[in-house]
């Protein structure tokens, strides 16, 4: 097959799944399911350094920031000036502009607010930041991001941690095809069949966390959602059958008996 | 003196940001340092002085994924 490479503001990204460090048992865990996943990307959180215990790791340590694009993002954020403020400690922090943009509106659904969303995109864009909103599967909005100035758009598939799968994959499909931005769902896999769906309707890449962290078996999962993710894409490019009613036999009726 | 160190009264006898850094035994890298609202690049962390009632921030990456 050919080189089937994604490339953004010419970053060239090895694999077309990104993975979530939030969740996991210790950091030992992380590492190894991010080493399973196969993937290149990872997405942290800005935190407060723990003054009282020193002693405690830092996660840098075993995700090697040379090995691995770190992607922060600026979770936990509920206004415009918030996430800002975020975006801007980790770029100095980190060693690149990139910030997974998120804005929240409300505690209970975790959706964005989208208002805010396209403000604090519109700034960091101008300040260089290479910037991925995270947003509500809303065609709309995800156009108004782009002409923002947003790298690529992060639709979810469903809520932050509900593992309900791709629930609208119909606006996910007009998201894409308006889209002269790269399309990564965020939010929502469950399982790896979740990732294949997402892959397969066209998107660019899914940024997993929850599905993996919170498998029974963290490091199986990440294997799983490598192929997962594989698999979708191929899929994609291959150009799968169109749906029939009725039979359509695949075997020859010259040669038969009768 | 008494600055307001990650939302926590802190005393410390150091002169500036990277002197405090040092008493911490926090390196430089892989964090961003913020005194009173303002973002203090990592060159001019030797250089930037504290005073009492200083607010610093100092942050780095941890796990997480969205929210």
């Amino acid at each position: 097959m050919q080189e089937d490479k994604l490339i953004i503001k010419g970053i060239e990204f090895k694999s077309r799944l990104w993975i979530g460090t939030g969740k996991y048992k210790d950091f030992d865990e992380t590492a190894k399911a991010v080493e399973a996943s196969g993937s290149d990307v990872v997405t942290v959180a800005v935190r407060r350094v723990n003054i009282t215990d020193r002693k405690s790791p830092n996660l840098l340590d075993y995700i090697d920031p040379k090995k691995y694009k770190i992607l922060p993002n600026t979770a936990g954020c509920y206004t415009v000036e918030d996430a800002l403020r975020y975006s801007r400690l980790a770029r100095e922090a980190g060693v690149s502009d990139m910030i997974k943009l998120e804005v929240i509106g409300d505690d209970k659904t975790l959706f964005p607010d989208n208002i805010g969303l396209l403000k604090a995109t519109e700034i960091l864009a101008k300040e260089g930041f290479i910037v991925f909103p995270y947003t509500n599967d809303d065609p709309i909005i995800a156009k108004r991001l782009e002409d923002a100035g947003a790298a690529a758009v992060m639709p979810l598939g469903a809520p932050i941690g509900s593992g309900l799968g791709i629930r609208n994959p119909y606006n996910i499909k007009i998201i894409l095809e308006a889209a002269k931005v790269p399309i990564i769902v965020d939010a929502g896999v469950g399982t790896a069949s979740d990732a294949t769906v997402a892959m397969e309707l066209g998107c660019d890449a899914v940024l997993i966390n929850t599905a993996i962290a919170g498998a029974k078996d963290p490091i199986s999962m990440a294997k799983a959602m490598k192929y997962a993710v594989i698999a979708g894409r191929l899929a994609f490019k291959a150009g799968r059958i169109p749906k029939k009613l009725y039979a359509t036999a695949s075997s020859p009726l010259e040669g038969m008996l009768i | 003196m008494i600055i307001k160190l990650n939302g926590q009264d802190y005393k410390t006898e150091k002169q500036t940001l990277s002197e405090l850094l040092s008493e911490l035994a926090i390196l430089p890298e892989h964090v961003a340092v913020e005194l009173n609202l303002r973002i203090i690049k990592r060159a001019d962390l030797p250089t930037q002085t504290l005073k009492e009632g200083d607010t610093v921030e100092i942050i780095n990456f941890v796990g997480g994924g969205n929210y």
